[in-house]
């Protein structure tokens, strides 16, 4: 080094080390103390407006009562969804939120909400997270394209099992340009929530194995 | 700021010697030394990140941030830092900033937060950053440092909305196309669309694409060099 460093004693610089590591922690500490409020309330908000685009609005005089679920593994159901939120209108049943993960898709998992009428139609599919690639993959994004509308209003009974993949493998969805693996991955976990929600009954009241969060 | 002896000797004793250093500075730090074009620094995020005029604007403001915190910060340690912590201590200084950065962009603006991915916490491994500590800011007056943080980091960040612009308009036809995420609604009649995305070319938002324009601006620049040299007698 150049400039030759002042003499100073192991201890003063262990001192010197030391103050700055404390300090450095004691700030972000502190930030992020003062920052948990803002952070979670971004995120409820977030999550409130994709919870309302997958779900039909309730008249504005209904009385709504929400509760949110988490399934648990079983032999039986290896992979169930995340979560699931279901939801009484004027109590009867209205309709449930899955988050669900489609595990194959290009670069990762894709985390999908699917909501889910009483009638068992879907009412709107929305990708909540994904790193598939940009400018391929990410026309699942409702901001980007409006593909992922194409599952509005679809259910069990108007498409059969067969249909649910994409063209290039028989089905009956579009990929877009470019894009096979992404589309074809939401394509299958949406079809793998709806089979879920038939599996265990239409319904909420039976879903068995929930317990509630929090 | 006046003359002022550092380790004894009177510097910018000529009448205007401190103006032209600091000319001298931003000159560096905007062009002649530029990170991304002259010094090759910090392609890995300038390369990932820039497929889209806002993202490339998002981490650039980000690095430009972090190198004016910890280029002030380790210009104020200056001498306090002994040798065999500096690296540790310089480091420190960089991790804090970026910390802190990445969790004001969390709260404030969570879309452009999930669209820069792991290439926000990644800037504390921008060479560049610590480049800047190491080599200058370390035995710089605090002014001389700050300005020199914001010239580099500002020619850091403009190469990279450039690479930005020219990678979204050439692969998706539009320029400011994302600019919802970063400046919320209001700014939804910002994005332009020059031509249809049917006749985008996709490479250019793929990485490759990236490599390739990257090193057609290099060659740009440089043939713009030569030439301006011929020029002058």
């Amino acid at each position: 080094m150049s400039a030759p460093s002042p003499i100073a004693s192991p201890g003063r610089v262990a001192i010197t080390l030391g103050v700055l590591v404390g300090s450095a922690l004691l700030l972000v500490l502190t930030v992020e103390r003062g920052t948990e409020p803002l952070v979670a309330q971004t995120r409820a908000l977030r999550l409130e407006r994709q919870m309302a685009a997958v779900l039909p609005a309730p008249d504005p005089g209904a009385r709504t009562v929400s509760e949110r679920l988490v399934p648990i593994a079983s032999d039986e159901d290896p992979v169930p969804p995340r979560w699931i939120e279901r939801r009484w209108v004027d109590g009867r049943p209205d309709a449930l939120v899955l988050n669900v993960i489609a595990p194959d898709g290009y670069s990762g998992d894709i985390d999908l909400l699917v909501g889910i009428g009483a009638d068992g139609t879907l009412h709107g599919v929305r990708v909540i997270r994904h790193r598939e690639t940009p400018g391929l993959g990410d026309d699942i994004e409702r901001q980007r394209s409006d593909w992922i509308t194409r599952f509005d209003g679809l259910s069990l009974d108007t498409v059969p099992a067969a249909g649910w993949a994409v063209r290039a493998h028989g089905g009956r969805f579009d990929a877009f340009t470019g894009a096979t693996i992404t589309p074809a991955a939401v394509v299958g976990a949406v079809h793998r929530a709806l089979r879920w929600v038939e599996d265990h009954h239409r319904m909420p009241e039976r879903i068995s194995t929930g317990q509630p969060e929090r | 700021m006046s003359a002022r002896p550092i380790d004894g000797q009177p510097l910018d004793t000529e009448p205007g010697g401190a103006t032209r250093r600091r000319r001298g500075l931003v000159l560096d730090g905007l062009w002649h030394r530029n990170a991304a074009l002259v010094q090759l620094l910090g392609l890995c995020p300038l390369l990932a990140v820039s497929h889209s005029l806002m993202n490339a604007f998002a981490l650039g403001l980000a690095t430009l941030v972090t190198l004016l915190v910890s280029n002030t910060l380790i210009a104020a340690l200056g001498r306090h830092l002994h040798d065999a912590i500096r690296l540790p201590a310089q480091v420190l200084v960089i991790a804090t900033a970026v910390t802190l950065i990445e969790r004001a962009m969390l709260a404030g603006l969570p879309a452009l937060h999930a669209s820069l991915g792991v290439f926000l916490p990644l800037i504390v491994t921008n060479c560049l950053i610590l480049g800047r500590a190491e080599a200058f800011a370390r035995r710089a007056p605090v002014s001389d440092a700050a300005l020199d943080a914001l010239a580099t980091g500002s020619g850091f960040a403009a190469v990279l909305c450039l690479l930005g612009a020219l990678r979204e308009l050439i692969g998706r036809g539009t320029v400011f196309g994302d600019a919802t995420s970063l400046l919320g609604e209001a700014a939804a009649g910002l994005e332009l669309r020059l031509f249809d995305a049917d006749h985008a070319l996709l490479l250019a938002l793929l990485p490759p694409g990236a490599f390739i324009l990257l090193g057609l601006l290099l060659a740009a620049v440089r043939a713009g060099g030569t030439i301006g040299r011929r020029l002058r007698p």
